[in-house]
């Protein structure tokens, strides 16, 4: 806060003196006493230096304009002050701010939209109101329910005609703290539009099959992580006779729910909550599932530890499938790998991360949806949930090749 | 008492408490008229639970938690003794496990896994020993590492002392933002105390580390350099774990020393109370 009050100024004053301040640096001088202090002081007096001082008191801080950085420096190196540099370019600071409050206006259309970054849910949602406004025919947008707080479930459509095809589901976002995933949801959604017709695969599949992506089935969630708190994880429902918030949405399905691996207090990450499909969120999906009748492939997109994983999570029963979703998974995951080498493990869920019950797949898997995976992306610990933005559009494309797998699978062998 | 007493006693547990959610299930739906009650599907499936405790003894699945969750402790113990701001440890790859109990004692992971040094991007094969102690009193896991020489030997001390240098005699670091902040960005200057901050971190994860956790650092809240009389660098860091088994993030201050001779020596830790977002919030991030 303080520093954006600091940077505000400063933007006042080169906004008004229309001052250039590259190279200019902000120092946080740290005096240990009023001798130090006093030295520090000394300094305003040389007026060639031409410091500025915007804090007078400790810790001191003062804009050093280039020229005088290693005279500066020097002097306090001299005297053991103590000090460290708050903003190493002003002028750069100033460049970024205003770059990121031009940004923070929503992009023109899906071409200049910055797939390299994270976006706020409205920013999300304008983007997929662009992206079926580009695309009409392709492209559509449906409104299944609404979160807790009242906030639309939004579930693109990418269909080249025909009347409830078989389709395939994408969801993104579950998990409100797995923020490359909702990213990856953004990109795949333009893959769609951009590959339809030039891609043999994406295009042989969308010419028989629809294809549903939900990129924020947690909004409320989601909305929380940029406003509060970056590590939430559950939706916002108001838990009765506690004060804590929240249900974990993959805990919530009916497929061993209220099993060992979940739990059953809402002061928890993982707290089911109070009935299978008690939250509006899953609700939602359930009831378009049950009334499409005819997805035969759901895939679940989760963060972080690089995973490819087949039901079940809520018993060590093996799905009858086992073997033929084993080895789509191993496919899938060699295709992920063959675009920067990115590792990662497959097998069921119980096996290979942990028990956990009411989960989403198990449910539609249960349901008679055969090719029914949840992906667990980038990284496997290092950076975790909060994986730089950098990585967003690497992580998609690697992503993209092992859906483009299960998708291609589930196209050529219908049942 | 025995393992396989406790197991029984589980399993006896397990049983009633499938039981109770037979006979009390429908009653537990909320009162929401509109909501149809699902059925409850597969309760069978909860006296297959008991198995579950069971834990995987042999030759392990690499690719399986177990194994898995075994290794990650080897990380931990690596960047606690052997980290630093310019070397920091990730578990590349589990190759090969096996578990065994030891009489009432507790139980012993053999492992082959490759490890890696982020910062060089160097990778080696290590064989690890981890032993889970058991009891009621949660004891830490006891770690040894062999064959891994080279990777432990890199040298990072020019830039080590570089950095020691710098902030005993001049600077002084007090962080403004998270590290990495929400986009996952970190300034230039403040990643060798991320790095810090990890390795300060690998000593409460190796301590809280069991056969049913997996603990990464999530984010650093905050870090502080005090002042020191000795020819330490001495810190103050509020760091937020992530423990993917139970998803929860414990939030912890640790207090501790480093010099590029001591390496990093924890001093104090505390971990603060879970606060469950009910509706006063902490500030914003």
């Amino acid at each position: 806060m303080m520093k954006k009050l600091v940077v505000f100024a400063a933007l006042l004053v080169a906004v008004l003196s229309k001052e250039d301040f590259h190279g200019h640096q902000v120092f946080r001088i740290v005096p240990k006493d009023d001798v130090q202090l006093a030295l520090v002081r000394v300094m305003e007096d040389i007026l060639d230096l031409e410091l500025d001082f915007w804090r007078w008191v400790t810790p001191v801080d003062v804009r050093v304009p280039s020229h005088s950085l290693q005279v500066v420096k020097s002097y306090m190196e001299r005297h053991s002050i103590k000090y460290f540099t708050m903003i190493k370019d002003l002028q750069a600071l100033l460049d970024e701010e205003r770059r990121q409050m031009k940004s923070a206006a929503p992009a023109g259309n899906t071409d200049s939209f910055d797939y390299t970054n994270y976006h706020t849910l409205s920013q999300i949602y304008s983007f997929q109101d662009m992206l079926v406004a580009e695309n009409p025919k392709l492209v559509s947008k449906t409104v299944i329910g609404h979160s807790v707080e009242g906030r639309p479930l939004n579930v693109l459509k990418f269909s080249t005609g025909g009347s409830n095809r078989p389709a395939i589901w994408i969801d993104t976002g579950i998990h409100a703290r797995e923020w490359v995933t909702q990213a990856s949801g953004i990109v795949f959604a333009k893959k769609i539009v951009t590959e339809y017709g030039t891609d043999s695969v994406l295009t042989e599949i969308l010419n028989r099959m629809d294809i549903f992506l939900e990129m924020v089935v947690n909004p409320d969630g989601y909305h929380f992580t940029h406003t509060n708190n970056r590590m939430w994880r559950k939706n916002r429902k108001q838990n009765q006779d506690s004060s804590c918030v929240g249900v974990d949405l993959n805990r919530n399905w009916n497929a061993g729910f209220g099993g060992r691996g979940s739990s059953n207090n809402p002061c928890t990450e993982t707290y089911h909550g109070t009935r299978a499909h008690s939250e509006p969120e899953v609700k939602s999906i359930v009831k378009f599932v049950r009334s499409h009748g005819n997805i035969k492939a759901f895939i679940s997109i989760h963060s972080y530890s690089q995973m490819l994983l087949y039901p079940y999570g809520y018993t060590r029963k093996p799905a009858k499938d086992q073997a033929e979703l084993d080895q789509v998974a191993q496919k899938a995951v060699t295709a992920l790998a063959s675009l920067y080498g990115t590792n990662y493990r497959y097998g069921s869920i119980i096996k290979t991360i942990y028990q956990s019950s009411g989960g989403s797949i198990d449910w539609t898997y249960n349901k008679g949806i055969k090719y029914s995976y949840t992906f667990e992306l980038r990284d496997t610990g290092h950076f975790g949930f909060i994986l730089p933005a950098n990585q967003i559009v690497p992580t998609a494309n690697e992503t993209w090749l092992a859906l483009k797998v299960i998708m291609d699978h589930t196209l050529k062998n219908p049942y | 008492m025995g393992l396989r007493r406790a197991i029984v006693l589980f399993a006896l547990m397990e049983v009633t408490w499938s039981l109770s959610v037979t006979t009390i299930g429908p009653k537990t739906v909320s009162t929401d008229a509109s909501a149809h009650p699902e059925p409850a599907e597969e309760n069978t499936e909860q006296k297959e639970a008991a198995e579950e405790d069971v834990m995987a003894t042999g030759e392990l699945n690499p690719n399986h938690y177990p194994a898995q969750r075994a290794a990650k402790v080897v990380q931990h113990y690596l960047n606690l003794r052997h980290g630093s701001p310019y070397k920091l440890f990730g578990l590349k790859e589990v190759h090969s496990g096996n578990a065994e109990e030891v009489a009432d004692s507790g139980r012993k992971y053999q492992l082959e896994i490759s490890v890696h040094e982020i910062i060089s991007n160097t990778k080696e094969k290590c064989s690890a020993e981890v032993f889970f102690p058991s009891g009621a009193k949660q004891l830490s896991p006891q770690v040894q590492v062999s064959s891994c020489e080279e990777i432990l030997k890199l040298d990072a001390k020019s830039e080590e002392e570089a950095l020691y240098q710098q902030y005993k005699t001049n600077k002084t670091v007090r962080t403004e933002k998270r590290l990495p902040d929400s986009y996952g960005h970190i300034d230039p200057e403040m990643t060798p105390f991320w790095h810090l901050s990890i390795v300060a971190s690998s000593f409460i994860m190796l301590k809280e580390s069991t056969e049913n956790t997996l603990y990464n650092m999530a984010q650093v809240a905050n870090i502080t350099q005090l002042a020191t009389e000795n020819d330490q660098l001495k810190f103050d860091c509020h760091v937020l774990l992530h423990d993917m088994v139970s998803q929860e993030i414990p939030q912890w201050k640790l207090l501790f020393t480093w010099s590029p001779a001591e390496g990093v020596k924890v001093l104090h830790t505390e971990q603060l109370p879970h606060v469950h977002e009910s509706e006063k919030q902490a500030k914003p991030n």
